[in-house]
């Protein structure tokens, strides 16, 4: 290292950024690129797509032979019209688990960190991710669509709405899966995401007009339940599948749906550029 | 490399060296990782970084491919600063490390497609590529087969592959054959000679001096974050001292006698090992005629040595040399680890 000394007069080289156009044609081929990587690997995972579509699938049957009867709703065609809004919405939200366990695993595994050192757009591992989740999400919502209408479920409001309501449900599972990819890139680690890092999803979707109304339950929780984002969503979901007041929850569940996209997406993208 | 992102940068009016590394600095917290490191890697050669756990090689590493910034000093790979145009730099670099970038549910084929599609290869170059790695790395075999059933060689080389998808000229390879058995490092070896072979410069990191010496052009030994030595591999050999010869023996009334056997036999004096219940002597370069010596004159006196033979330098030994204290006995790094190292390094031999 003799040379070392002489050589501290070495000047950088002076490297011109490239423009945007061709930054962002880049970040969009990066995405599908990893979109492509996400969906070969769940072709080779058969039993990951079944249990993700077959969980769902039992909370169905579930609520509408076994917990139904003893609901009482007051909607046109009964408890199954009552359950389904709310079933696709809380389906949704559990599918973000997936989003965060891969992240934390794709860290602990170095594999983000070889990402990080390639020229790549910052955003394409998170994009590539939320868009693969995205299909997935709408794959399993029309299963579960499919067994609602095989167990009795019917939409009353008419096809445009019956369509809002669905994509109403993925929007509340992609703003669910930003959450997920924030925990899953700040915890770091696969266990203990799959074991605590997601327990609030519970409270989330089950303390929610999802299965029961809210008035059923005891004051105290119906001043959460009543009040927090999946009810809002779910109701204004409920409303569009079978008549009732849009513009009630409209405005706040959008609300609440971009204010979490826009808190969560930037906490997540931070936490991939410091994972290491 | 089709349309690469090589072209649309320019091309590199760098005369200086591959890797440039100044008075670098870097901590977490209150441990200080890199305390003032410099390097200089000349074209088309091969640095070895050597040293233990915990002493700044993967924070040096993850510096030069812009994973970490430096708190201080600057880093240069091919004159791009790896602070001021991290993205000009990446589009230079592989990396492979001691965790693997493979997708275990994909086939070789499949890995290094995705690899290629990320470069922004089009789909004739990308199969070319993939073609040509998997003939290199002795892949075809297998390529069509999920990864997951690879073993740790096939998965290793695999992964040394997905960094050369590119066509990088400065590749730093992270540790390349930790956790592999000797048959495996065998064939790791081959291919990191072959990459060197077509003009690479690489970087590499190891804690065993033998592979630094296989494939090395020039060492660095760093410890607790500054480089405390550099050479060639010859050169470090000597300042060590060379081959060690090393022998118990059984009869304890006689070790003293077999001591003064031995003492005349090289420049330095034969060290007696309480723990080990060993004699070792360094003989320099001339192992084999010391060996040879000292079953002449043991056999002379009636002393039957046990375990007789000569073994290369350790890293153990380097740093004895070099610091006065062993490669485990470092300071941030906590006791256990070390151990679990030097057993390791035991195994190697």
């Amino acid at each position: 290292m003799t040379t070392t000394k002489s050589l501290s007069s070495l000047v950088a080289l002076d490297m011109p950024s490239q423009p945007k156009a061709h930054r962002l044609r880049l970040a969009a081929a990066d995405t599908a690129a990893l979109n492509r990587r996400e969906f070969l690997i769940w072709m080779r995972n058969p039993a990951f797509i079944f249990f993700t579509v077959i969980q769902p699938v039992m909370f169905v049957l579930l609520f509408r032979y076994v917990f139904g009867g003893s609901i009482l709703v007051t909607v046109p065609g009964g408890y199954v019209d009552y359950l389904m809004p709310g079933i696709i919405a809380q389906s949704a939200a559990f599918a973000s688990f997936a989003t965060a366990i891969s992240l934390a695993r794709q860290l602990q595994k170095g594999v983000i960190d070889r990402f990080r050192a390639m020229p790549m757009a910052r955003s394409a591992v998170l994009l590539g991710r939320l868009t693969a989740d995205t299909v997935r999400l709408v794959v399993t919502l029309l299963v579960i669509l499919g067994v609602g209408y095989a167990v009795g479920f019917r939409f009353h409001n008419g096809a445009v709405p019956a369509l809002v309501m669905m994509v109403l449900g993925v929007a509340l599972g992609v703003t669910i899966c930003t959450v997920s990819a924030y925990v899953g890139l700040a915890v770091k680690d696969e266990e203990a995401v799959s074991s605590f890092g997601l327990v609030w999803l519970f409270p989330l979707t089950f303390v929610s007009s999802a299965f029961v109304p809210v008035q059923s339950m005891p004051g105290w929780l119906q001043a959460f339940a009543k009040n927090q984002p999946v009810t809002l969503v779910i109701d204004e979901m409920r409303s569009l599948a079978l008549g009732g007041p849009l513009a009630l929850h409209a405005w706040q569940s959008a609300a609440w749906l971009i204010g979490i996209v826009a808190v969560f997406v930037p906490l997540a993208v931070r936490a991939y550029r410091r994972a290491s | 490399m089709g349309s690469g992102p090589q072209s649309s940068v320019g091309s590199t009016a760098w005369d200086g060296p591959a890797i440039y590394v100044e008075d670098v600095h870097k901590s977490f917290g209150d441990v200080r990782a890199l305390r003032g490191v410099d390097l200089a890697v000349e074209r088309g050669t091969v640095l070895g970084v050597l040293g233990p756990n915990g002493a700044g090689k993967t924070t040096a590493v993850k510096i030069l491919t812009t994973l970490l910034r430096p708190d201080r000093g600057r880093a240069l790979v091919e004159g791009r600063d790896v602070a001021r145009s991290p993205a000009a730099v990446r589009e230079i670099i592989g990396l492979a490390g001691q965790s693997t970038a493979i997708q275990e549910e994909l086939t070789g084929r499949e890995n290094l497609d995705i690899m290629g599609r990320l470069y922004h290869l089009d789909r004739a170059s990308r199969r070319r590529r993939a073609g040509e790695l998997l003939e290199r790395f002795d892949l075809v075999g297998a390529a069509d087969r999920p990864t997951k059933g690879y073993s740790g060689g096939m998965q290793r080389r695999l992964d040394l592959a997905l960094s050369l998808v590119s066509h990088p000229q400065v590749v730093f390879l992270d540790e390349p054959t930790t956790g592999l058995d000797p048959r495996s490092r065998l064939a790791v070896w081959d291919v990191i000679r072959e990459m060197v072979a077509s003009g690479t410069t690489l970087l590499l990191t190891t804690q065993y001096l033998e592979e630094a010496d296989a494939l090395a052009n020039e060492i660095v030994v760093v410890d607790r974050g500054t480089v405390i030595a550099s050479g060639t591999s010859q050169e470090l050999k000597n300042r060590i001292g060379g081959d060690v010869l090393q022998f118990s023996v059984v009869q304890r009334d006689r070790r003293a006698e077999a001591l003064e056997a031995v003492s005349g036999l090289s420049s330095a004096e034969p060290l007696y090992d309480e723990e080990t219940a060993r004699i070792s002597l360094r003989v320099g370069a001339d192992g084999s005629k010391a060996l040879v010596e000292t079953v002449r004159r043991l056999d002379a006196l009636g002393i039957h040595p046990e375990d007789l033979g000569i073994r290369r330098p350790s890293l153990d030994d380097v740093f004895l040399s070099l610091t006065g204290h062993g490669a485990e006995q470092d300071g941030d790094a906590p006791k256990r680890r070390g151990r679990g190292r030097r057993a390791r390094i035991r195994r190697e031999r």
